[in-house]
């Protein structure tokens, strides 16, 4: 029993590792945190570096709940990362964050979220950026 | 007067509406390639040399100062908001301006580095007017033997004082002597190193070798190390300075010219030594030593304007004597040749327009700079986001371009490729490229003026220290390359005094099996060999 969360440092990964947090809790499932970059670029803001890995792996502590965190950096597409995880994991739920995207946005540069939701084997639940 | 007239002119020349283009397109181009790390000024007028054939020579040397100078602006943007440099002379940069930015003081240092290149830049430039003309004069009067002297002065300056390892810098030059030779002999015609390959015959072109081993060699060695974890950068809002932060930025942007500029001038010049003494003078200086460490304004403002003001000085030599002394003036001085035109102390007297041209837009390019600069740094640093694949097709794209461009030969991109991989060789077994550049383009001169001088003297050795200058050169050089050896001899040797505490003395133990080690790296672990190419390309840490 595993729930997974794709998580990056912006108010909508901020939410999906809430929400995440609450429903690995109610399950009582294993929580995975999956925070992953290409590594083909000098930055990545989406990537937590170390200090907030700590930030974060403290807050999980926290929480009473068993967690993993992963930050692959296999030169893969953050959605494939996450998928992957989910199938070796057996994760029965994903949780991600949205934005909002314009379609021109998306057509350039696609969209990781879309990706998950289409294409995960599992329970894929979407959460949005508190207002 | 004459000069102040000279320079008039070339105001003239610079400030028509073409040549601001070309200006603003030359520092647009080098603050891209100062702000990303592993591509630097030399590269860029390397790529961009085929490109500038169909332009008047003039503008083509106005956009490669925009590059040279604005590469020195872009570096310290990088090196502030990600503590990574950009350049190698913004490497003391990052010490301080990094912990600025983390101390959420981002904007005050991206201002005291822009305003400070920017002062050091101006002054820099109106010392090389001031200058110039004067050393022109004096090297004029110069003979053949004088001229081989301070050549080979240049040359092993910068192999042995620069750089980590003496044996590996002089391997490096070596290799570039070896691929200067290549070719027909200029006075004999006797074939050298051409291996019955009449394509060889006329030399290897110097766009072909600069553009494979900046280009080429990096490209292959990015690629072989795509994966990297990546950084962050630091948000950022539009750079200001309070009164307090002049008040303590102005004094180190004086001093940190006053380096800067005359480090450049000398032939072992570059801007790592003026930058790291700059660095140090502020340190003891400074009003508020307590904050060295944790982010001072003063750490950031004396190193940025000494590598600017370095900058500036390095073009002294370059136009006065055609001797360059880091790889963007030695990638320029190339360009000179390929316009036909001969560097050297007649350039001024040949060429006033165009020497004149370039000086005033030196003077342009640092205010646009500063304009493009002080509003924009935020959205530069969004460069970095640029995924290294896309831009080093790009790179690759104009650099097979470029190289076929030359000559229209097919040969070219064979070579393009062999020495592609010995610059990605190089890379790997962390040797120096610049004093490669440096062989190749300066070893045909020196060979050209040893042959004058034996030609002068009918072949008899002691025509060499006909000069006095070239005498006093010889010493300097036997100087530079002795010196550091007695020092550590003498360490090594010397009976410890009494009173000296056990760390300095190991430590000077340490500094001694160092150097010992750096003579035998031949066969040295890898972490020796890795060691001095990591000292550069410290952001590419392992994922």
């Amino acid at each position: 029993m595993t729930v997974l969360v794709g998580y990056i440092p912006t108010p909508e990964g901020a939410a999906a590792l809430d929400r995440a947090i609450a429903e690995a809790r109610s399950r009582s499932a294993k929580l995975v945190v999956v925070n992953a970059s290409r590594g083909d670029v000098f930055v990545d803001d989406r990537f937590v570096q170390s200090d907030g890995v700590e930030a974060l792996r403290k807050r999980l502590d926290g929480e009473d709940v068993a967690y993993e965190l992963f930050q692959p950096i296999g030169g893969h597409d953050s959605a494939d990362e996450v998928l992957d995880a989910a199938e070796q994991h057996g994760a029965e739920l994903i949780v991600i964050g949205l934005r909002r995207r314009t379609p021109v946005g998306k057509l350039i540069m696609g969209s990781t979220a879309q990706r998950i939701l289409l294409q995960a084997e599992c329970a894929v639940l979407a959460v949005k950026a508190a207002k | 007067m004459e000069t102040f007239d000279l320079l008039m002119q070339g105001f003239s020349t610079a400030a028509t509406p073409m040549n601001l283009l070309y200006a603003f397109i030359g520092v647009l181009l080098g603050t891209a390639v100062g702000v990303l790390p592993g591509i630097g000024p030399a590269m860029a007028v390397a790529l961009l040399l085929p490109v500038t054939y169909a332009l008047e020579p003039t503008s083509a040397f106005i956009m490669f100062a925009g590059i040279y100078y604005g590469g020195m602006f872009g570096g310290s943007t990088t090196s502030i908001l990600l503590n990574t440099p950009g350049e190698s002379a913004t490497v003391i940069t990052a010490i301080e301006g990094h912990k600025m930015a983390k101390a959420g003081r981002a904007a005050q240092a991206l201002a005291t580095a822009a305003i400070g290149s920017f002062v050091a830049g101006t002054i820099g430039t109106a010392l090389l007017v001031a200058f110039t003309p004067m050393v022109v004069d004096f090297a004029v009067s110069l003979g053949s033997p004088s001229y081989l002297a301070i050549m080979v002065l240049a040359l092993l300056a910068v192999t042995a004082v620069l750089g980590a390892s003496k044996l590996r810098g002089f391997a490096s030059l070596g290799l570039g002597l070896a691929i200067g030779l290549v070719g027909a002999d200029k006075i004999t015609g006797q074939q050298r190193l051409v291996f019955g390959q009449p394509l060889l015959v006329d030399g290897l072109d110097i766009v072909v070798v600069a553009v494979a081993i900046f280009a080429v060699g990096e490209a292959l060695w990015i690629a072989a190390h795509l994966r990297r974890k990546p950084l962050s950068t630091i948000p950022v809002g539009r750079p200001w300075m309070g009164k307090q932060d002049w008040k303590r930025s102005w004094k180190p942007w004086l001093r940190g010219t006053a380096y800067g500029y005359p480090f450049g001038a000398l032939p072992a010049g570059g801007a790592e030594v003026p930058t790291f003494l700059s660095y140090v003078t502020e340190k003891k200086l400074s009003k508020h030593p307590e904050e060295f460490g944790h982010g001072a304004i003063e750490g950031v403002a004396g190193p940025e304007a000494a590598n600017n003001a370095s900058a500036a000085g390095t073009l002294t030599p370059m136009l006065a004597l055609g001797l360059p002394t880091n790889a963007t003036a030695a990638v320029m001085l190339a360009a000179f040749t390929q316009y036909g035109i001969q560097p050297g102390p007649l350039l001024f007297d040949s060429e006033p327009e165009l020497v004149w041209a370039l000086i005033a837009s030196l003077f342009i390019g640092n205010t646009l700079l500063l304009l493009i600069n002080l509003p924009l740094a935020p959205v530069w640093a969004k460069l970095l986001q640029i995924p290294r694949p896309y831009l080093y097709a790009g790179i690759l794209f104009f650099a097979t371009l470029g190289a076929y461009a030359v000559n229209l030969q097919a040969f070219d991109l064979v070579l393009l490729l062999v020495l592609g991989a010995l610059g990605f060789a190089m890379r790997r077994f962390g040797l120096p490229v610049l004093p490669l550049i440096l062989g190749v383009i300066l070893g045909p001169r020196v060979e050209e003026e040893l042959r004058q001088s034996l030609q002068l003297s009918a072949g008899d050795p002691a025509g060499l220290f006909s000069e006095p200058i070239a005498v006093g050169t010889y010493i300097l050089v036997a100087l530079v390359l002795l010196l550091p050896l007695a020092i550590s001899a003498f360490k090594r040797f010397r009976p410890q005094p009494q009173g000296v505490p056990a760390g300095a003395e190991s430590r000077d133990e340490v500094s001694a099996a160092e150097a010992r080690q750096g003579a035998t790296v031949a066969s040295g672990p890898r972490e020796t060999i890795a060691g001095e190419y990591q000292q550069q390309h410290d952001h590419k840490e392992k994922p």
